[in-house]
């Protein structure tokens, strides 16, 4: 079912992204069936994955889902026990990590703390044996990228976490690499900091056209950051899709509720009629939602809704000629309210026991509307803002 | 009473304790030698002259101090015996210590890989030869390489050589046991560094390109050398001072500073040239002292 959520996904993908896709031919980079075991525990399990050469692409998920150890497979640390890893084509199981065109930028950077920050941007270049002004040149070329002038003397014990950072960048960019792999790189730095490094990493990846592929158990890294995003859990992929595909059609509810927040709601399929499906929800009565692209199958599913298309007001809203018939409502008491600057998040409770997240954009400084705990409320929402999930 | 008294206290007090024992066994009685390594020899109780007398006053001291000299030292520089002595024991602390080097490290390196649990086996196994005295080991080689000992019954026995090998008595057998002795002292800082190196850094080089080899020269090595210098320097500088290794192993016809030192010392009953060449012994080890010193400091700061 996950091959299914999966192609879908990547069929949807590629037809926005067309003239890319139509410039590869063949991915640069193919994971097929790939399985790596320790012990009885199966890491990586039955996993296929291409990749489009300039691609940025996000491996998400939880800690020990299998993603480092994907990451790693694709490095050289580790071999996969079946299946098959090809770059550029070619099968890159019996290549050496020393000799394969890809390289890693690691998790706490693992910087050569005898060496210079030149000395450590050096290194690889030093041992492709490139001629020393080429080093010379290439090593300026890679401190002025990540904005390290005036450092390239020091040694990584005198820089801060940031710097360090930006150091351990320029040493797997150095070689000029097919594919970069990034293992969590911005777990270690503030939020501050790791927003804007998220920032400089798109444009480096962009500037360069480089291939990327970034490992993060962050899900707003990854949005920010990729131009597609896997998700992972128990060594297989959940769901490969774009960020907004990835919110606004997740393929599973692991994965609603594993990227943000969402209003869950089991039911069942009552009747269907022009387009639009009414699903008989124990906790918010009937829920009327448009027909999903790929027809509903199941009987049993659920009703998502994200907190941001809920909206609250003291009567429900103003009737709208065409849609008014198909506005779902729900009646309640605001229980909790949470004041974020940007944005307001409420709680309404409904009639039946159940709470509703809703959050809505603070658009007026004096807000004459805004709602306290224990006032009544209409939460409302449209056919069109809810996602049915059979899984 | 503040609560910060009660912990400054103790605290000042400790910090003086290391000072007042150097004072106390090292520099009073280095004062007694180097007073001594100035005096004459004479057959007398204490076998010198002069000695300070305080109860014969003020007087007395003065005609004391006036009556050092350095003749000792002169004698030194300009008798062969001595000159070759220091030398013969730089010489085999420096080929000692290349040996030791050279077995330690991969044992340390091969330590320092094994699993976790396994490390612990192996730190024991080597230090289980301390469990034994020291000198019962020396012994024990004695047997071992005597004329008619277990090196030479097995030789035989697997007819790698017709007649009994003359082993003991030799630089061979002196060298033997120094590495035998002292190796534990090479292992233990080596393993201790590389044990502590990051496996990530060898991911890192590995992934930039570099061959095993290559990894172990630019990023292994270099990041082991506080160990290395740490392990060098605790066996050379025992070393030249050794006295019963090459005693009971080596043949008598070249001697170490140390065994020089016993016979001026016990032999000749002249103390005050055995003070002296013990006051150079010092001096000649006062560099390599110096330096490992530094190099522990060093440590220490990179620890913080």
């Amino acid at each position: 079912m996950a091959e299914d959520g999966r192609k879908a996904a990547t069929d949807a993908d590629s037809a926005r992204r067309e003239p890319q896709a139509e410039a590869a031919e063949f991915p640069l980079l193919r994971i097929d069936s790939v399985v790596k075991k320790f012990g009885a525990f199966r890491a990586v399990d039955q996993l296929s994955l291409d990749i489009r050469a300039g691609e940025f692409f996000a491996l998400l998920g939880p800690s020990g889902c299998g993603k480092t150890t994907l990451l790693r497979m694709l490095a050289g640390f580790e071999t996969p026990d079946e299946g098959r890893i090809l770059l550029d084509g070619k099968d890159i199981a019996p290549v050496l990590p020393h000799q394969r065109p890809v390289n890693m930028m690691f998790q706490n950077y693992a910087l050569f703390p005898h060496l210079t920050v030149r000395d450590n941007i050096a290194f690889g270049l030093k041992r492709a044996g490139l001629p020393r002004a080429e080093i010379d040149a290439r090593v300026a070329e890679m401190v002025a990228l990540v904005k390290l002038e005036g450092l390239a003397k020091r040694k990584p014990d005198q820089l801060s976490g940031g710097q360090r950072q930006r150091v351990a960048l320029a040493r797997s960019l150095a070689r000029r690499p097919q594919l970069l792999l990034l293992d969590e790189p911005l777990a270690a730095l503030d939020k501050k900091l790791r927003e804007s490094t998220q920032l400089e990493l798109m444009e480096v990846q962009r500037r360069l056209g480089m291939t990327f592929i970034i490992v993060t158990h962050d899900q707003e890294e990854a949005m920010t950051v990729a131009d597609r995003i896997g998700v992972m859990d128990s060594g297989r992929l959940e769901q490969v899709a774009t960020p907004r595909e990835l919110y606004e059609a997740p393929s599973s509810r692991r994965i609603a509720e594993f990227v943000g927040d969402v209003n869950l709601f089991d039911g069942q399929v009552a009747s269907r009629e022009a387009g639009r499906v009414t699903i008989s929800t124990k906790d918010a009565g009937s829920i009327v939602v448009a027909e999903p692209r790929q027809p509903i199958t199941k009987t049993t599913v659920a009703v998502a809704i994200r907190p941001e298309k809920v909206k609250l007001s003291r009567r429900g809203p103003v009737a709208d000629a065409l849609s008014a018939h198909a506005i779902n409502r729900l009646e309640g008491v605001v229980t909790d309210v949470g004041y974020l600057g940007g944005l307001t998040t409420y709680k309404v409770k409904l009639d039946s026991g159940a709470v509703v997240r809703s959050s809505m954009a603070n658009t007026a400084r004096l807000d004459m509307d805004a709602y306290s705990t224990s006032q009544r409320v209409v939460a409302w929402f449209t056919p069109d803002d809810c996602v049915v999930l059979e899984k | 009473m503040s609560g910060r008294r009660i912990f400054t206290r103790p605290a000042r007090s400790a910090a003086i304790a290391p000072y007042l024992w150097m004072l106390l066994f090292f520099l009073v009685p280095f004062g007694f030698v180097l007073k001594i390594s100035l005096s004459q020899a004479a057959i007398a109780q204490p076998p010198y002259l002069p000695v300070f007398d305080l109860t014969q006053g003020v007087a007395s001291i003065k005609a004391a101090f006036a009556a050092l000299s350095s003749d000792n030292f002169r004698l030194l520089a300009s008798d062969d015996l001595y000159v070759l002595s220091y030398l013969r024991s730089l010489v085999v602390a420096l080929v000692s210590t290349s040996i030791l080097l050279v077995i330690g490290y991969p044992i340390a390196y091969g330590m320092a890989r094994l699993p976790k649990r396994w490390q612990g086996i192996a730190m024991m196994l080597v230090i289980v030869p301390f469990w034994t005295s020291f000198l019962i080991r020396i012994y024990a080689w004695i047997n071992i390489l005597q004329h008619d000992g277990l090196l030479n019954k097995i030789l035989l026995a697997l007819h790698l050589v017709s007649a009994p090998v003359v082993w003991l008595s030799t630089d061979s057998a002196m060298y033997l046991g120094i590495v035998y002795s002292y190796l534990p002292f090479m292992i233990l800082p080596l393993y201790a560094t590389l044990s502590k190196m990051e496996p990530a850094l060898l991911e890192a080089a590995s992934d930039l390109g570099a061959t095993p080899l290559q990894a172990f020269w630019r990023v292994t090595f270099p990041l082991s050398l506080p160990g290395v210098g740490a392990g060098v320097l605790l066996c050379f500088i025992p070393i030249v001072g050794e006295f019963v290794i090459p005693d009971l192993l080596a043949g008598s016809n070249s001697m170490m500073i140390g065994q020089t030192l016993w016979l001026e010392f016990f032999a000749n009953k002249d103390w005050p040239v055995a003070s002296a060449a013990a006051v150079v012994l010092l001096m000649l080890l006062v560099g390599p002292l110096v330096l490992y010193d530094r190099l522990q400091r060093r440590q220490l700061e990179n620890a913080r």
